[in-house]
């Protein structure tokens, strides 16, 4: 591993300045991931900015939104009374997530930063446009099994790994807003505008400036406490990255579904939203019918590559079971 | 403080008088700033502490607080294993994929081997040398004995630490349920079902783990 230094901040501002003062620098808090890649010669920053002390910790309710520090960490937050009780998609969602080990060291802010588990990513013998840009996409003409089926429509994507997240599956069909500070101060970005598709620049997974530290993301209180699902498909029943999960919400009411959520994770370069199905789902009547009709007709703009074709039927099937189970339908 | 501290170890004993070395000739260069900055550069526990090469650290390891020089690079497994000498922390993928390095810190299980030490400073790590009271075995480990819950033995102490856990948490009321939370832990022998019944059997017995 390569030698770097190690810079311990006790302050937000302490910490972006250090960042602007070191461009080759990287922030580290639970490490879960980092290290991994550090290991890896993946990543190989010459200075490290360990955040583990600023007070960034803190879950509270303010005014109509539950706000999680960026350092709470994932077995904390999804065992929080707040957000079981306000945001019960996202506790379900955490806890379907990595080991009882790891939830204990990850934190919130390092769960929307982590990189992709693509094993040509993580193979450095292997061309790889996302750690070497430019290189060539090995996946495309790979063993492709666990990659994206859905794109970015406009664009030939150079990258067709998936995020990795159960966190962030739940987060973009929540309404969320992730807060940063940065050198000239703090901002606010739209969770669904947060992580990048895959587009000439697939180095970049995020819209998050250098130096630019996530603080805290806020979620907006909802009607979806009582009918939702995390469904996670994986190739083993505990520990494992999703081949396809489903985070589904609806608001329901006299029998009709009046606004409906659908993430999915495991098909694209970040977290999917499907706008279409939440309309089309609204002011219907739940049933298998209705969910099965929503599904299919979004899968129509999936393209599989030649492992993952299994992918589309299994997404769509994962859809309507998750659907179903947030509307009580057995 | 200082007949508090426990720093056998020869090797972190000779780092630290090359961190002296180094600092003495730091503070000459320094010999012309005011008190109070010389003062702030030489508090004991106040990190950052670390150039490229050395880092300062203090740690509770099992009840014992160690003053300790560490290169940045070195996880806290290899710090528990290679300096001072608890190889008790099993070293299997070391990348966070089969729990062997389980340990708790503050209190808490962790993998050691996706962590750096130096990133633990001010923290209290209990590794399975620590679980144990002398020759008195701890509850579950009694209980991995009774139900044959290894073959091997290399993922056991990944398994007790993590299966402590388990129970202190409470998450540990069904066979399911334990299976879930014990989901981090690998064993390649197989001994799956033995460990979930010692785990289950503690639980129920209600002592205190």
């Amino acid at each position: 591993m390569r030698p770097f230094q190690y810079l311990r901040p006790k302050t937000v501002g302490e910490a972006v300045t250090m960042a602007a003062d070191h461009p080759d620098a990287q922030y580290i808090a639970g490490g879960t991931n980092l290290i991994d890649l550090m290991k890896r010669g993946i990543t190989s920053p010459s200075t490290l900015i360990d955040i583990n002390h600023l007070p960034l910790k803190k879950i509270e309710h303010r005014y109509d939104r539950t706000r999680i520090g960026a350092l709470a960490l994932n077995s904390d937050v999804a065992q929080h009374k707040l957000v079981t009780r306000r945001q019960p998609l996202l506790a379900e969602a955490l806890l379907a997530g990595a080991s009882g080990q790891i939830r204990n060291m990850a934190t919130v802010g390092g769960n929307l930063l982590q990189r992709t588990r693509c094993s040509y990513f993580y193979d450095v013998a292997m061309p790889c446009n996302k750690r070497n840009p430019g290189s060539g996409c090995s996946a495309e003409g790979g063993i492709n099994r666990t990659h994206a089926i859905f794109f970015n429509a406009n664009e030939k994507p150079s990258c067709i790994a998936v995020h990795a997240s159960d966190m962030c599956v739940a987060l973009t069909a929540l309404d969320t807003d992730v807060v940063i500070a940065g050198p000239n101060g703090e901002r606010t970005l739209p969770f669904k505008d947060f992580h990048r598709l895959s587009t000439q620049q697939p180095e970049l997974d995020t819209y998050l400036a250098p130096g630019e530290l996530v603080t805290a993301i806020e979620v907006q209180d909802n009607a979806f406490t009582e009918h939702h699902h995390y469904l996670k498909v994986r190739d083993r029943a505990s520990y494992a990255f999703a081949l396809v999960a489903v985070a589904a919400a609806l608001q329901m009411d006299g029998g009709k579904i009046w606004e409906a959520r659908v993430a999915l994770g495991g098909v694209a370069h970040k977290p999917w939203r499907y706008w279409a199905v939440e309309l089309m789902l609204r002011g219907n009547a739940p049933s298998e019918k209705l969910f099965r009709e929503v599904a299919e007709h979004e899968m129509r703009s999936a393209k599989a590559g030649e492992y993952n074709a299994y992918k589309i039927n299994l997404t769509a099937n994962a859809m309507v079971a998750a659907l179903k189970t947030a509307a009580g339908i057995s | 403080m200082t007949d508090d501290l426990d720093d056998t170890s020869p090797d972190a004993a000779s780092e630290d008088r090359r961190f002296f070395l180094k600092q003495t000739m730091f503070i000459a260069g320094l010999s012309m700033a005011p008190a109070d900055i010389l003062h702030a550069a030489l508090a004991p526990d106040d990190g950052p502490v670390g150039n490229a090469v050395k880092a300062r650290i203090s740690l509770t390891i099992n009840g014992r607080r160690k003053r300790l020089t560490v290169d940045p690079r070195m996880t806290l497994l290899d710090l528990l294993r290679e300096n001072q000498g608890l190889t008790g922390t099993k070293k299997g993928c070391d990348f966070g994929q089969c729990g062997a390095c389980t340990v708790h810190i503050d209190g808490r299980r962790a993998l050691s081997c996706l962590t750096f030490a130096v990133m633990q400073h001010g923290r209290k790590v209990t590794t399975i040398e620590g679980l144990s009271h002398g020759e008195q075995l701890h509850p579950l480990q009694e209980a991995f004995i009774r139900h044959d819950g290894f073959q091997c033995g290399y993922c056991t102490p990944g398994q007790l630490m993590s299966g402590v856990a388990c129970i202190r948490e409470g998450h540990a009321d069904s066979a399911d349920e334990v299976r879930e939370y014990m989901s981090g832990n690998l064993c390649r022998c197989g001994a799956y079902p033995n460990i979930v019944d010692a785990i289950l059997e503690v639980k129920k017995e209600g002592r205190k783990v």
